[in-house]
């Protein structure tokens, strides 16, 4: 009874956006159940419009100073804020990218667009968690409808195959992960992320243990050895990589690029909280494991990458690849650091956005353009996106106009700072090994014949939207600064 | 000594259910013969008072035959496992003032609770029997029951609401006052819902596919014979049982006399005791389960779904949000608590 | 009554002890049941007794409401679907054991390390009860659900609506998943317009002259 006399009504504001995404998300489910499938786009632009109008209030709500709400369970911080909208981008650009896929698959459904929204609030839940169960259930909320988005597709067997791996394998992960919460919690005997960090304060490497928290130390590391076990089953950083290229084939190709994109960005700001923010002081600790996930995700992604026919299998290995990159910005535990690493995941996010939007572009009814050989020759049928696709392709292995050249730079450079230059060496010959399944495309779109010349048909904001982004990783590359400039501003306001 | 007391507490209330089990079945034979312009059985002592004695007498005697293939270990389990809830709910029941075994806080909770783990006799028995009608009528009582639960914890959550507690005794005492302050009033859709969901819940007419005797001959309980039949008898009783003294308790005022509030002619009845009370309401809950049984043709098996999720479930939430409403805004005469 | 809480190294067990004890092995033995069981069905049934007993154990912790909701719900709902499922399955079960041996050595010596490592952390030397005091004994009144009901709907308010939402996203994934629309050859009635037919619209009287009449013109 106590709590109820104390209680003060939480301020709702600072979450004006999540409740904003779930209340669409409720309206958007009860009015697609009176559409008929011709009306379907009404589905699309409230969809549309959930975001745009989340973003809108997340630029109105922001604010530099950091702010608690709800028991402190809730923060509002600029990193918060920019990785938000980040969000709310690309799961517009998968919107328009899958609108026309889905359509000829007889996927464009209410559920497609009201799940994803769902994971979208379960990624704004995430990147504003402040607290291990907060954090937790926006987790959940997130992968449980990422599960039921890749078995969307429900006739066909290779989806339902790898909703099931993922399903599976994410179960076993979320165990893990809050496995090793509990632990967190038992030693710290709070879930809220700064009482952990003032415990994980009292963390003295070496010694027998503070007396404020009687085996303290050997309770962290247990507790930190499966959290990061979780989020690199999240992350999909090798060894807990297997999910990944199983799940990115078998899902439906629109699925595919929404689960390659967005909820990237939701895993950093993941790793920024428990890591860096709750954390931070075991940062010696962690780093070492960082290490050891980072050049093993370097290694086996470029290099498995380089066998596979399938390309929806090529980017996954990539992706695995881009997650060790990632890692290297992280492993530092400075603000820089952290500030290189999320300019990567949203550079990275952006690019594999474009990079599975090309596959959508070319695929059509019946067919999916899946194979490195379908892209022989497109410089034949379209120029135009085969220099779209070329600058995609440049950017990702990290050819220097583009942004992920910078992208790598800036990482890499974080990794020198931490006096890891053997580390930083073995990156980027990493990045050269990798460079030559990015490039094999690009010889095969100019170099080889084209086996049939059917046109290109999209939508014409497909079209734009595909265009933009692929132009973007040039016009980021070439003025890199302001992108990274905000991001090493926000990062670590919280 | 207190736990001697305590055993003998709970064998004296099992006798007495078992007892009123054994007449119960008597009197389903008698209401339903007099309905049906019959006299039922009338020979085994004046007026056929003896005959659950008979009827026992026989089932005692009789050889309990283990089908071939069947799962012995759980073939005889399970009708353990249907009554032993069915008896365990009553722990809790007050059958008048203070008059209860334990006098839990969670009691509401612990009766769902109880309620819900009967149908696991059931679903065993169809399935240990290894025999498809068993099993056929396993599944449908199984999928039944697990639908009408949900109405009915809701409906039980409206009592929750409108008491202010989960304790039986706490229910009863919110419902002082007169027959108009008893609950059954302001939760009249519940109470409806309550009892039907109970009707459903025990797999008795107009719901008793499980049974089927027309199409699947007995059910779940096609291949017992002897006391595990009795014993699968007994549990369904008790429960019928229950639910009537539940409903008696949580809508009709329980133990409180039905002329309290009234000027003289509740002192005229001071002297009754509670008791006697709850025994004639839920005696006339028990008189209900009979006349649907010799009234009502059975539901078929899609109407019975349909009622429970499309009709109950929702109108439970509705009267649930306006129980919410008139408790916050302290509706007067039921709410408006000094 | 309780003065063991106390003091660690007592030889003598009070009651309360006693039951954890008898409580805490039938659930370890029923969830080594669950995963060795060679029937599925008996696995499950072993599966409803650890919840079982894990809710008594929750009982003694004063914790009511959990332990009668588990019940509720895992026991009297959640499992029952599921022995509904397993029974219609026709699960073979010596081709799920193949391997069994196989892997039996590898797996025993990963799970004995775990063991190993679980016994060296969370043993009672880091949660033992001069570490982590005791929970408080609650005075009669003490009502877990209330408290219990308390805090969810102010403390835990924004968790609660997250885990809500998490629902949201079960059921729209379990309909969107399984809901197949037959609209070809399928019958159904609708019991409203049953109600509501009258005589004249399925019986048509028809005015003939009799036989004989029609015999005679």
């Amino acid at each position: 009874m106590n709590a109820v006399t104390h209680f003060v009504t939480p301020d709702f504001l600072p979450a004006a956006p999540e409740m904003f995404v779930l209340g669409m998300a409720c309206l958007i489910l009860v009015v697609d159940a009176y559409l008929s499938q011709n009306q379907r786009w009404i589905t699309y632009t409230l969809s549309q419009l959930t975001l745009l109008g989340a973003a809108l209030l997340t630029l109105m709500l922001h604010q530099t100073e950091p702010s608690l709400t709800f028991n402190d369970s809730f923060i509002r911080d600029a990193m918060g804020g920019v990785l938000k909208l980040f969000i709310y981008l690309v799961t517009g650009l998968v919107f328009i990218y899958s609108r026309e896929y889905l359509k000829s698959r007889d996927l464009y459904r209410g559920e497609y667009f009201v799940l994803a929204l769902l994971a979208v609030l379960g990624m704004m839940v995430l990147v504003s968690a402040h607290s291990l169960l907060t954090l937790y259930l926006g987790l959940e909320l997130l992968s449980l409808s990422l599960y039921s988005m890749v078995a969307l597709q429900r006739d066909s067997a290779v989806a339902s195959e790898a909703a099931m791996k993922y399903f599976v394998l994410g179960a076993i992960a979320s165990g893990m992960l809050l496995y090793g919460m509990s632990i967190l919690y038992g030693v710290t005997g709070s879930l809220d992320l700064a009482s952990i960090s003032r415990g994980a304060a009292l963390f003295t490497p070496g010694e027998a243990m503070p007396a404020e928290m009687p085996g303290g130390n050997t309770l962290f590391i247990f507790g930190l050895v499966f959290v990061i076990i979780g989020i690199a089953f999240k992350l999909g950083a090798v060894p807990f990589h297997m999910w990944i290229p199983d799940v990115y084939h078998g899902a439906p190709t629109a699925v595919t690029l929404f689960l390659g994109s967005a909820p990237k960005i939701a895993a950093f700001a993941m790793l920024m909280r428990l890591l860096a923010e709750g954390l931070g002081a075991l940062h010696g600790e962690w780093q070492t494991m960082l290490i050891i996930l980072s050049v093993l995700s370097m290694a086996a992604g470029n290099l498995i990458a380089i066998a596979q026919g399938n390309i929806k299998r090529m980017l996954a290995y990539s992706t695995i690849a881009h997650v060790g990159f990632l890692l290297l910005g992280i492993l530092n535990g400075t603000l820089s650091g952290y500030g290189a690493a999320m300019f990567y995941t949203l550079v990275y996010t952006l690019m594999s956005a474009g990079g599975f939007g090309m596959i959508l572009l070319l695929s059509r009814a019946g067919f999916e353009a899946d194979r490195l050989e379908d892209f022989k020759g497109l410089n034949q049928r379209s120029p135009w996106y085969a220099f779209m696709m070329l600058l995609l392709m440049f950017s990702m292995a990290g050819v220097p106009p583009t942004v992920g050249f910078f992208a790598k730079l800036v990482v890499l450079q974080a990794a020198v700072e931490a006096g890891l230059v053997w580390l930083a060496a073995f990156a980027v010959l990493m990045s050269v090994i990798g460079a030559y399944y990015y490039l094999r495309i690009i010889k095969l779109m100019y170099f080889d014949k084209a086996g049939h010349d059917a046109p290109l048909v999209a939508p014409r904001d497909m079209r734009i939207a595909l265009s933009l982004n692929s132009l973007g990783m040039l016009a980021l590359g070439l003025f890199p600064g302001a992108l990274l400039a905000l991001c090493s501003r926000v990062v670590g306001t919280g | 000594m207190k736990l001697l007391l305590q055993l003998a507490a709970i064998v004296g209330l099992s006798v007495a259910i078992a007892l009123s089990v054994a007449f119960l079945t008597l009197a389903e034979r008698k209401v339903i013969g007099y309905m049906q312009a019959r006299i039922g059985p009338n020979r085994v002592g004046p007026r056929g008072l003896f005959q659950p004695f008979a009827d026992l007498l026989k089932l005692v005697m009789k050889e309990i035959i283990i089908p071939s293939g069947a799962n012995r270990g759980l073939f005889i389990i399970a009708p353990i496992l249907a009554l032993a809830p069915a008896l365990a709910a009553w722990a809790v029941i007050p059958f008048d003032d203070g008059l209860v075994l334990a006098d839990v806080n969670a009691g509401l909770l612990y009766i769902l609770a109880m309620t819900s783990i009967g149908v696991y006799g059931i679903i065993i028995a169809g399935w240990a029997s290894n025999s498809k009608y068993a099993f056929l009528g396993a599944l449908r009582s199984a999928a039944q029951i697990v639908s009408y639960e949900i109405a009915m914890g809701f409906a039980l959550v409206g009592v929750l609401i409108a008491a202010g507690s989960m304790n039986l005794g706490d229910i009863v005492r919110a419902q002082e006052g007169s027959v108009m302050h008893w609950f059954w009033l302001p939760l009249l859709p519940l109470f409806l819902i309550y009892f039907i969901s109970g009707v459903a819940e025990t797999n008795r007419a107009p719901f008793d596919v499980a049974e089927g005797e027309s199409e699947i001959v007995a059910g779940f309980h096609v291949e017992y014979s002897g006391m595990a039949f009795a014993l699968f008898f007994l549990a369904e009783y008790a429960s019928m049982i229950l639910i009537s003294i539940l409903a008696a308790l949580m809508f009709l005022g329980g133990w409180l006399s039905p002329f309290q509030g009234i000027p003289f002619v509740q002192d005229w009845f001071a002297w009754v005791p509670g008791i006697v009370w709850l025994l004639a309401k839920t005696s006339f809950f028990l008189f209900l389960f009979l006349w649907f049984r010799a009234t009502f043709p059975r539901y078929r098996y899609d109407q019975i779904m349909r009622l429970g999720w499309k009709v109950f479930i929702p109108i439970t939430i509705v009267w649930l949000l306006a129980v919410g409403l008139a408790v916050i805004y302290e509706l007067p005469w039921w709410f408006d608590h000094e | 009554m309780h003065g063991y809480m106390h003091v660690t190294n007592n030889r003598i067990m009070s009651a309360e002890q006693i039951i954890f004890y008898i409580f805490a092995s039938i659930l370890t033995l029923s969830a080594l049941g669950v995963i060795t069981a060679r029937n599925p069905v008996h696995a499950v049934l072993l599966l409803v007794l650890a919840f079982f007993t894990s809710a008594a154990l929750w009982l003694l912790l004063e914790a009511e409401f959990l332990a009668i909701t588990l019940v509720l719900v895992y026991v009297g709902a959640v499992m029952v679907l599921f022995l509904f499922v397993v029974m219609m399955l026709d699960i073979n079960i010596t081709r799920m054991r193949e391997g069994f041996a196989r892997y039996l050595p590898l797996g025993m010596l990963v799970a004995l390390v775990i063991a190993f490592e679980m016994a060296l952390v969370l043993g009672p030397q880091h949660f033992g009860l001069e570490r982590v005091p005791a929970p408080m004994r609650h005075t009669a009144g003490y009502s877990n659900t209330a408290e219990l009901g308390s805090v969810l709907y102010t403390v835990y308010l924004y968790p609660f609506e997250i885990a809500a939402a998490i629902l949201l996203v079960a059921i729209v994934a379990a309909i969107a998943l399984t809901l197949r629309k037959r609209t070809q050859n399928t019958r159904y009635q609708n019991p409203g317009e049953q109600v509501l037919v009258r005589r004249e619209d399925r019986v048509r009287i028809v005015k003939m002259l009799s036989e004989q009449e029609g015999k005679r013109s």
